[in-house]
C-alpha cells in the first residue's frame, strides 16, 4: 500500500529513537528491528509526526524543501511497513 | 556515494553508545570448548556482583543501549542470571543471552517463554554429536539438543540456534538448517577467530580457502540465516553479504567481561585491547565515549598492505582480532583473506611470537583439541 501523507501517523509506542552524529537510531522493542534515520531532519520530521495532523504538516513545519517530498515519503513508507511509525 | 556507504562512514567515527554489546557475566562454565573465546572455565572472584550488574543495566538504560547480548562463561550458572534478566528487561536492556543449555530444562523454558524481550541462542558446533563434542566436550550435542526441546515445548517461538564455522561442520550446514527449519528456530552461523583457547585450536579448526567459498555462497543463497555479520572478510569474494561490513570495533561494538573490564571488541580479551572498567569514576559511558583507545580505533585507519589491493572496499582489510591474536599487523591482510595474501603473511610468523590472551579461566589441565582422523601435533607447542 502507498504511503498516503495526508494520514495522520506517529511514532511507533514500542519504537524509540536514539540521537546519533547522522540522524538517530531507532529501535522497535516489540519486533527487535534496528533502524537508522540517515539524515536530522528526517528524525524531526518522525518526531513532529505526533502533532501534526498529516505527514505533509510534519514535512512543512520540519521545513522539508517540496522537491525532497518524494524521498521523505519513501523513507516514511519503509517506517511504516517495518512498524517504527504507524497510523493514529 | 550511497546512502549505506555514507553510513558505513558515520560508523567509522562511532556512535554516541554501541549498537551491539556483548556483556560476558561470569568466566565459570560447565564445558570447556577448545575455541573458547573468553578462555571460560573457572568464575574469577572479581566478578561484578549482582548490585554492579544492575548498576551497568541502569547505565545501559540511560544511554539507551536498547540490548546486550550476554554470554560468559555460561552465564546461566549465576544464580543471579535470572534476576538480572528480568531487571534488564524491565529497564528497557532487552537480552539475548547464549547459553550450552544447562539450565535450560522445562521450567526455565517455560519461564522464558513468557518473558518479552529475551531472545535465547542454542551454541553448537556439529550438526552431529561426533562432529559437536569433539570441540565442546563429550555430552555437550545431547545437551543442547535437549535444552531445544525445551524451549520448543514451552512454545517458547523462534529461538537460535547459533554455531561457530569451523573446518568439520562447514559439510554440515544444510542438516543445521535443517535443524533450525525443524524446530521453528533461526540458524546463526559466525565466524571462528584465534581468541582465547582458540589461538591453541586455530589452526586445526578454521575453514579451508575452498570451504570459505563453499560458506560464502551458501549464505549468499540464504539470507535468512544470520551471522552477526561477522564474515565480511568474504565479500571480497562477490556481492556483499548482508549486514554491517566492516570492523565495529569501538566504533559500534565493545564487550563488558565478568569483572568489569571493557574490551573494544569482543574477541580481543587482550590487555591491548581493554579501554577501561565499569568500576571506573564515569562508568561504561566514560569508558566507551572517552577512553584513549576507542578514540583511536575511530580514527580512519590506513589500509597499510591492503591498500593496492582493489578488493579493499569490499573486505575492509578483515578482521583486526584475527589478525591480532594471529601475529599479523593490523594494517595488512586478513589471515582468512580471499585472496591468499594473509595465509602468505601467516607463513612468515613464528608460532611463539603470536600474541598470548594469557592463562585466562581455564580449567587445569587447559584442553587440547584433538583433530579427527589423526593424531595432535600441537599439544607439544
Amino acid at each position: 500500500m502507498a504511503f498516503d501523507l495526508r494520514r495522520p501517523y506517529r511514532l511507533n509506542p514500542a519504537a524509540t529513537l536514539r540521537p546519533e552524529p547522522f540522524g538517530a537510531l531507532a529501535y522497535h522493542f516489540g519486533n527487535r528491528r534496528l533502524s537508522f534515520l540517515k539524515n536530522r531532519q528526517l528524525v524531526s520530521v518522525v518526531r513532529l509526526l505526533e502533532s501534526h495532523d498529516s505527514a505533509a504538516d510534519a514535512l512543512g513545519a520540519a521545513g522539508v524543501p517540496d522537491q525532497q517530498w518524494s524521498s521523505y515519503a519513501a523513507a516514511l513508507s519503509a517506517l511504516a511497513s517495518s512498524e517504527f511509525i504507524d497510523e493514529r | 556515494m550511497s546512502a549505506e556507504a555514507t553510513l558505513t562512514k558515520q560508523f567509522k567515527g562511532g556512535l554516541t553508545a554501541p549498537i551491539c554489546l556483548t556483556w560476558e557475566l561470569t568466566y565459570a562454565c560447565n564445558l570447556q570448548c577448545v575455541h573458547c573465546l573468553s578462555a571460560s572455565g573457572r568464575r574469577d572472584p572479581r566478578e561484578l556482583s549482582t548490585q554492579e550488574c544492575m548498576r551497568v543495566v541502569d547505565e545501559l538504560e540511560r544511554m539507551q543501549v536498547f540490548y546486550a547480548n550476554i554470554g560468559g562463561g555460561e552465564p546461566t550458572l549465576r544464580p543471579d542470571f535470572w534476576d538480572l534478566l528480568d531487571y534488564s528487561v524491565a529497564h528497557h536492556v532487552g537480552i539475548k543471552f547464549s547459553t550450552n543449555g544447562v539450565r535450560l530444562d522445562k521450567p526455565a523454558a517455560q519461564r522464558l517463554a513468557g518473558t518479552d524481550y529475551v531472545d535465547v541462542q542454542i551454541s553448537i558446533d556439529g550438526a552431529t554429536a561426533e562432529v559437536n563434542d569433539a570441540v565442546r566436550g563429550a555430552g555437550s550435542f545431547a545437551m543442547a539438543r535437549q535444552a531445544m526441546d525445551n524451549l520448543a515445548e514451552a512454545g517458547f517461538g523462534e529461538f537460535k540456534i547459533s554455531l561457530v564455522v569451523t573446518r568439520h561442520n562447514v559439510p554440515q550446514l544444510d542438516t543445521f538448517k535443517q535443524m533450525a527449519d525443524a524446530y521453528g528456530a533461526r540458524l546463526r552461523v559466525t565466524r571462528l577467530r584465534p581468541s582465547g583457547r582458540a589461538t591453541d585450536s586455530w589452526d586445526d579448526l578454521h575453514p579451508t580457502a575452498a570451504q570459505q567459498r563453499q560458506l560464502y555462497d551458501w549464505l549468499s543463497a540464504r539470507p535468512d540465516v544470520l551471522t552477526g555479520d561477522s564474515f565480511f572478510h568474504l565479500s571480497a569474494l562477490g556481492a556483499p553479504l548482508p549486514g554491517l561490513n566492516l570492523c565495529g570495533a569501538g566504533r559500534v561494538v565493545c564487550l563488558i567481561d565478568p569483572v568489569g573490564d571493557v574490551y573494544a571488541c569482543p574477541f580481543v580479551l587482550h590487555s591491548e585491547f581493554r579501554a577501561g572498567n565499569v568500576r571506573d569514576p564515569g562508568g561504561f559511558a566514560r569508558v566507551w565515549r572517552e577512553s584513549e583507545l576507542m578514540l583511536r580505533l575511530r580514527v580512519p585507519a590506513s589500509a597499510g598492505a591492503c591498500a593496492s589491493c582493489g578488493l579493499f572496499d569490499a573486505c575492509q582489510g578483515g578482521c583486526m582480532a584475527a589478525k591480532f591474536f594471529t601475529g599479523l599487523p593490523l594494517d595488512g591482510p586478513d589471515p582468512e583473506c580471499v585472496l591468499g595474501h594473509g595465509e602468505r603473511e601467516l607463513a612468515k610468523v613464528c608460532l611463539p611470537d603470536r600474541p598470548r590472551a594469557g592463562p585466562g579461566h581455564s580449567r587445569r589441565p587447559a584442553p587440547v583439541f584433538v583433530p579427527l582422523g589423526r593424531t595432535a601435533v600441537r599439544a607439544a607447542t
